[in-house]
């Protein structure tokens, strides 16, 4: 389902209050390494610090998980229960969302897959991603523009999702049709009508696919080029592996079409978005992101993020929940604290990960402070003062 | 061995069914335990009949107690238009709307490689059949949104397209929502807006 609203919608112009998202209080019961932890927040930044395995990057996974997807770790609901106990876990927010409060439950049993409930309700993921916009950046993205393309086209689906909730299904739907294909192809089964039925349905879902990106790229350039940031702009481009990408949905229907036979020899579809590639450049230097500098590639990074939240805050009035882990590594101390002041500017809550407090001392009282310590084998966590 | 092996395999049993867990199976046998005269007794006869009657209809696949059922036989169902849906209790949900007055079409399921299932799998060449037999001039693709239903309706229509007027249900049925769970006003309103593919 796609929202319409969301992409013609009124300009809304963000002012604090009101207008923001953000967490009160996070509860945290058998989630990987906490036992039991519960936070006590309001709209500020969130800084958490501590040694190497003390349990912070699992507070950012745990906020990961109100909104939809399987979180920043990509982990099965399984794998998130804490172990020796594998009871289950659950998680619960206190969330603030354009000036109303929810409450949002998440919780998996006994290994099963997960649920949800807002604000008592049991609520699909999609409901989720309409209420809670969450992004992030973690250190296993540091490498995202050297290594394989399934990195980027994530990292890519997540943008659109935040303007976009709907983009999921879409996903999905092209996703399934697309397996269903693959089958008849390895099957050898040589029945036309349902090769034209099955491609009829991965162009409708592929093609809002690719508008939900083009648009979302836009809007993020937009941001970019409006924005005063220390933070190096990024050229973005869609790219295909192979080809050009179909531009509308009677001419992706048609290459799937034409395509039958080349597909058949390679055992799998080879047009569509899921050969979609995101191809940054440096724009200031006009080099691919991929031969920059790590700190550059970094950089770029974090400006795509904050230039995304902007462009959200623009378009439904609140930036995101932003996710910073070891944000400050490969950052020198002028970034960084150009970092801080542009995430207090856009007045996102955004959480961030660091080994010790000093990393943060530029923030003093903008953000809360909490250090995370392992303790007799589970995580602890007490608020500090930065700096 | 336990003195409640019977009822205990009753639970069991009854735990299997659609809506129903070990805690209201256990429920629902005690319950029938205390009315034995007024529900267990009658209920296990009436299982032990349908047990032996109940078969699918031969010509659109609705279950009954009949060959062929009752849709298929009265006159007034035959207004020319065949309602496809997936499954009987689509039928079922159909009927209970009370907006559709032709006959049906069950096909037992949707198009799914994954699965295993293809057209000769499902009740496909025998609608092809009917419409070339029974006078039909329209078809109206009543399948769930989903990928797997969307798909069988576009093979449908393949396969019938320039000999009949074929129409699906308007959107508004939510995607991925299945028939059987909408409410009548709901799927009445869709078969009055249906559209032409
Ligand atoms: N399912 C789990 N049950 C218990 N502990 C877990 C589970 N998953 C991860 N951990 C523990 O969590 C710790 C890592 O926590 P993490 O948040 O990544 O640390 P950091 O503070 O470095 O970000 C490790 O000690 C790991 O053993
Ligand atoms: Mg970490
Ligand atoms: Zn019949």
């Amino acid at each position: 389902m796609v929202v319409p609203g969301l992409w013609c919608g009124v300009r809304l112009h963000a002012t604090p209050v009101s207008m923001s998202l953000y967490l009160t209080e996070l509860v945290l019961s058998h989630f990987r390494s906490h036992k039991r932890v519960q936070l006590g927040v309001d709209a500020r930044p969130v800084v958490l610090f501590g040694a190497n395995g003390a349990g912070k990057t699992n507070i950012l996974e745990a906020v990961s998980m109100l909104s939809p997807g399987r979180g920043l770790r990509r982990s099965s609901a399984e794998e998130m229960t804490r172990r020796p106990e594998a009871l289950g876990w659950k998680l619960r927010g206190g969330l603030v969302s354009l000036g109303q409060g929810h409450e949002v439950e998440t919780w998996s049993e006994n290994g099963a897959a997960r649920q949800v409930r807002i604000d008592g309700k049991t609520a699909s993921q999609v409901a989720l991603g309409r209420i809670a916009r969450v992004l992030w950046l973690v250190p296993a993205m540091d490498r995202l523009w050297i290594e394989a393309a399934d990195g980027r086209r994530r990292f890519l689906d997540r943008m659109v999702l935040s303007f976009d909730p709907g983009h999921a299904e879409a996903a999905l739907a092209y996703d399934k049709a697309m397996r269903e294909r693959n089958r008849l192809i390895r099957d050898e089964v040589r029945d036309p009508a349902w090769y034209a039925a099955l491609e009829a349905q991965m162009a409708e879902a592929g093609h809002r696919m690719h508008t939900g990106r083009v648009r979302a790229l836009a809007l993020v350039q937009e941001a970019q080029d409006q924005a005063e940031t220390a933070f190096p702009a990024a050229r973005l481009t869609l790219v295909q592996t192979e080809g050009a990408m179909p531009e509308t949905e009677p001419d992706l229907r048609d290459a799937l079409a034409d395509s039958r036979a080349r597909d058949m020899a390679a055992g799998r579809a080879l047009v569509g978005p899921h050969r979609t590639d995101l191809q940054g450049v440096y724009a200031a230097k006009d080099v691919h992101a991929k031969d920059c500098s790590t700190g550059e590639q970094k950089a770029l990074l974090v400006s795509l993020i904050l230039a995304n939240a902007r462009a959200l805050a623009d378009r439904i009035g609140a930036p995101p929940l932003l996710l910073l882990d070891e944000v400050s590594a490969h950052l020198d101390m002028q970034r960084r604290a150009a970092l801080y002041d542009e995430v207090c500017a856009l007045g996102a809550q955004a959480w961030m990960t660091g080994t010790g407090a000093e990393l943060f001392g530029e923030l003093r009282d903008r953000a809360r402070g909490f250090e995370v310590t392992d303790s007799g084998g589970a995580s602890a966590v007490m608020e500090r003062d930065l700096g | 061995m336990s003195s409640t092996r019977d009822i205990d395999a009753l639970i069991e049993m009854m735990a299997k069914l659609p809506g129903l867990g070990p805690r209201s199976a256990r429920r629902a046998v005690l319950h029938l335990i205390r009315k034995r005269a007024l529900l267990l007794t009658p209920l296990a006869d009436l299982m032990q009949t349908v047990a032996v009657t109940a078969r699918e209809c031969r010509r659109c696949g609705n279950v009954g107690t009949a060959d062929i059922c009752d849709f298929c036989t009265s006159e007034k169902r035959a207004t020319g238009e065949i309602c496809v849906v997936e499954d009987v209790a689509d039928l079922w949900a159909m009927e209970r709307a009370g907006a559709f007055k032709g006959r049906y079409h069950v096909l037992g399921g949707t198009l799914s490689a994954l699965d295993a299932v293809g057209p000769e799998d499902l009740r496909i060449p025998q609608l092809l059949d009917r419409v070339m037999d029974e006078n039909v001039s329209e078809v109206i693709l009543a399948l769930n949104a989903t990928v797997d239903g969307q798909t069988t309706a576009h093979y449908i229509a393949d396969q019938l397209e320039g000999r009949v007027r074929l129409t699906s249900l308007a959107q508004g049925v939510p995607i991925g929502g299945e028939l059987d769970y909408l409410d009548d006003g709901t799927i009445s309103a869709a078969l009055r807006a249906r559209k032409d593919v």
